[in-house]
């Protein structure tokens, strides 16, 4: 049955500059992910499947490629009369957003929250890679009788300086939290989703306002640790926050396990995407693959190891690719040879050409490059 | 009153299928798995789209579960528009002379009342057993250039296979005025495809004609169009060249999945201006392991390959276990082939399971006496169990295999 008490709102931008290659003509949500993804969808799905069916989707710069993604929402289900997706640009009716700082934001689309007429919101970035049940973190929320839960995952920071660490209690309380820190032990770093009722929210939101508070973590998080009952919901199984451009690279690459993708995308919550009616990968006489992921519209006739090829990727007869993670309709042309390089789309790799990165430092290639 | 459409588009897809056996048990024809993603129902749909019709009605009557399903909304194909789009169209009880559609004639005659509503010029009629690409739009034109009453779409064949189509004999200007079914001397090899266009006042007036005539067979090709012909009017024959293929056999579904991985079949699927649209499967993009052998192959998103493949059409979610061996052969959506299975020459429908060392098929040239070959069908749901030998030409159903 569809429907809950709960307003999904999902930042599209946050934490751009960590991928600053990637993101330069796209936003956050619309990176490119696991041959036919891109960001968003893992939390929209994730949404949709947990049973949210109006989601608010914030945007700052470079939305075109999200928009055009995202299209009605229909991909999602969430193309209706009654709730649905709501595309929420900087430029509202009563208001122009000058920043990006989560709360300002927030705050210039109070009338979207006020008029939404669901009691919870679950606020999440679109920078992990995960498939989360958010009607167990909703339910954890309830039993806990929290103000406020924050999920994160058990573990080795992804960051040595960019995360939230939790420390929490054996009832499940979160009793302090670091902004902007790392851990070398194992520790509890936050996964950018929260859930909180909405008129709490509403009133943080405008009293940070009001007192020239802006950020997010900061300012309205960490100042309600006293007073307010914030509670830590763990995730364990597969996640990835993608943090940096090497995360990025390891977090395709982890589709290689079975074990990871059966825990990413199960039959009962499949994450959707955008449908590009595209025929099957064809592979050709003489083509040889190993342990690679490959999306429709592929034509294959060269050698593809360990690589995550994108919908439409061409590799010519002679090509060897190793270690690569190719965006849609890239053409790695005959002969060439490319290891531990991340292609962006539409690049053309001409004939007899040969690049290679390092595990550590994987080569990146922007959009419509020709080499 | 709807906006007036100039061509609607009506699909014949309500015949059993027959000569599919297992595969079309349960199934419409025009809902069979085709080419790793599509259903064969895909290039008659994706074909109206792409030359600009509108408006489609599917005529069902066999089997519509699946088909109705799969057609859903139309949305798939942009044929889910306010005032036009695809229409699912059964038959149904009326007040009086409630009947099933007892011919091809009959079914588009009984719903004269749908295409009225659009207050159509022309109706294309369409069957959905065919596979190939084709703009309608450039036939239509062809028959406002010739001020006919139908036109046919005819392709042409080798004068030596002519004698096993209906062969339609034209004079210079392209104008029919013979029909020939199955001639034993074929004086031409155009051949009809089954594509008709109609001028909507023409064929409504023989319609109603021939509906009136108790001793009809209410069939297009056995009594409309000869009474068309016979009364004198204007019939043409438009010569289509490209992939073409019926796919209302075992053999001809097997062998036009296999042109899809031949390079020198010009049946292109990753035209831009030209797609086949079909509804997706929600799946991730398809895992070779290491190990895994791949050549010559169709794989669709979801699978999961093992083993080795060679010609091989995969559909989504297949799985195919390390030392399991397909070979010219066709795997349908959900099919689990396991660890050592060997499968060559065959079709395995959805959701079966080949067990363990099993060996489905046999390649042609392995066979003593040529005749006994032919291509094996699992059928939808089975499960081989681990060890069998299911030979060249047989069928298996599900039901008899639980037995």
């Amino acid at each position: 049955m569809r429907g809950n008490n709960v307003l999904g709102i999902l930042f599209a931008y946050v934490h751009e500059e960590r991928v600053r290659e990637l993101t330069e003509n796209r936003v956050m949500a619309s990176i490119p992910y696991g041959g036919r993804y891109r960001l968003v969808d893992f939390p929209l799905s994730n949404m949709v499947n947990s049973g949210i069916n109006k989601v608010g989707v914030i945007t700052e710069t470079n939305y075109q490629s999200l928009m055009d993604h995202l299209g009605s929402g229909k991909a999602w289900d969430l193309s209706r009369k009654r709730e649905g997706l709501y595309l929420l640009p900087p430029f509202g009716a009563e208001t122009t957003r000058r920043t990006d700082a989560r709360i300002e934001t927030l705050s210039s689309i109070m009338r979207f929250l006020k008029n939404s007429h669901e009691d919870y919101v679950l606020l999440s970035d679109c920078d992990l890679v995960a498939n989360i049940d958010y009607r167990d973190v909703f339910r954890f929320h309830t039993e806990k009788n929290a103000d406020i839960t924050l999920v994160y995952r058990r573990g080795t920071s992804p960051d040595t300086d960019k995360n939230c660490v939790y420390t929490i209690d054996p009832e499940g309380v979160v009793r302090d939290m670091l902004v902007k820190r790392g851990s070398d032990a194992d520790c509890n770093y936050g996964l950018g989703i929260r859930l909180i009722s909405k008129d709490l929210l509403v009133k943080l939101v405008e009293d940070c306002m009001s007192r020239n508070l802006y950020d997010f973590d900061r300012d309205l998080l960490q100042r309600c640790l006293p007073d307010l009952r914030v509670v830590g919901y763990e995730v364990t199984g597969a996640a990835y926050p993608i943090t940096s451009f090497g995360s990025y690279f390891n977090a395709n690459m982890a589709l290689m396990d079975p074990k990871v993708r059966a825990q990413l995308f199960t039959s009962t919550q499949p994450i959707y995407t955008k449908v590009r009616d595209d025929m099957p990968v064809k592979y050709g006489l003489g083509s040889v693959i190993g342990n690679s992921i490959v999306a429709d519209g592929c034509f294959i006739d060269g050698e593809v190891e360990n690589c995550v090829l994108f919908r439409g990727v061409q590799v010519k007869k002679g090509a060897k690719l190793k270690n690569c993670v190719i965006m849609q309709d890239t053409v790695v042309g005959e002969n060439t040879r490319l290891d531990y390089v991340v292609a962006d789309k539409n690049v053309i790799f001409e004939q007899d050409r040969s690049m290679a990165g390092h595990q550590n430092y994987p080569v990146y290639i922007s959009k419509g490059s020709r080499v | 009153m709807l906006p007036k459409q100039e061509v609607v588009a009506m699909l014949l897809a309500g015949g059993q299928g027959s000569r599919l056996g297992v595969l079309t048990k349960n199934l419409a024809k025009p809902a069979v798995p085709f080419g790793g993603k599509y259903r064969i129902i895909d290039f008659p749909l994706s074909n109206c789209v792409n030359s600009g019709i509108e408006t489609v009605g599917v005529l069902t009557q066999y089997q519509p579960l699946e088909l109705n399903e799969y057609i859903g909304s139309g949305q798939p194909w942009d044929l889910d528009s306010t005032n036009a789009g695809v229409h699912i169209l059964p038959p149904y009880q009326r007040n009086k002379r409630s009947d099933w559609y007892k011919g091809t004639a009959n079914a588009i005659c009984q719903n004269i009342p749908f295409i009225e509503r659009y207050n159509p010029d022309y109706v294309v009629v369409l069957s959905g057993d065919h596979i190939y690409k084709m703009d309608y739009s450039q036939m239509v034109a062809f028959h406002k250039e010739k001020d006919a009453a139908c036109t046919i779409a005819v392709y042409e064949v080798p004068m030596e296979e002519a004698s096993r189509f209906g062969i339609l004999n034209t004079r210079e200007d392209d104008s029919i005025y013979e029909f020939d079914e199955k001639p034993k001397v074929p004086k031409s090899n155009k051949a009809s495809m089954g594509i008709y266009v109609f001028s909507w006042d023409k064929l409504k007036k023989y319609l109603i004609a021939d509906d009136e005539d108790p001793k009809s067979q209410n069939d297009f090709g056995k009594n409309v169009l000869p009474a068309m012909l016979e009364a004198g009017e204007r019939m043409f024959a438009y010569r289509f060249e490209g992939y073409w293929k019926d796919v209302g056999t075992i053999e001809s579904l097997w062998e036009s999945n296999m042109d899809l991985l031949d390079p020198n079949v010009s049946l292109d699927l990753n035209d831009t201006e030209w797609k086949i649209y079909s509804r997706n499967p929600v799946m991730p993009a398809h895992y070779v392991a290491k190990g895994a052998k791949v050549q010559n192959s169709l794989v669709a998103e979801g699978c999961n390959v093992y083993g080795e493949i060679d010609f091989a059409v995969l559909f989504a979610g297949v799985y195919v276990a390390p030392g399991a061996v397909v070979k010219d052969s066709i795997v349908m959506p959900g099919a689990r082939i396991e660890e050592g299975a060997v499968v060559q020459y065959a079709i395995v429908a959805e959701n079966s399971v080949v067990g363990a060392n099993s060996v489905v098929g046999e390649r042609p040239e392995a066979m003593e006496n040529k005749d006994d070959w032919g291509v094996a069908v699992i059928g939808p749901g089975c499960t081989i169990a681990p060890g069998t030998v299911v030979p060249p030409k047989a069928m298996i159903d599900a039901e008899e295999v639980d037995k």
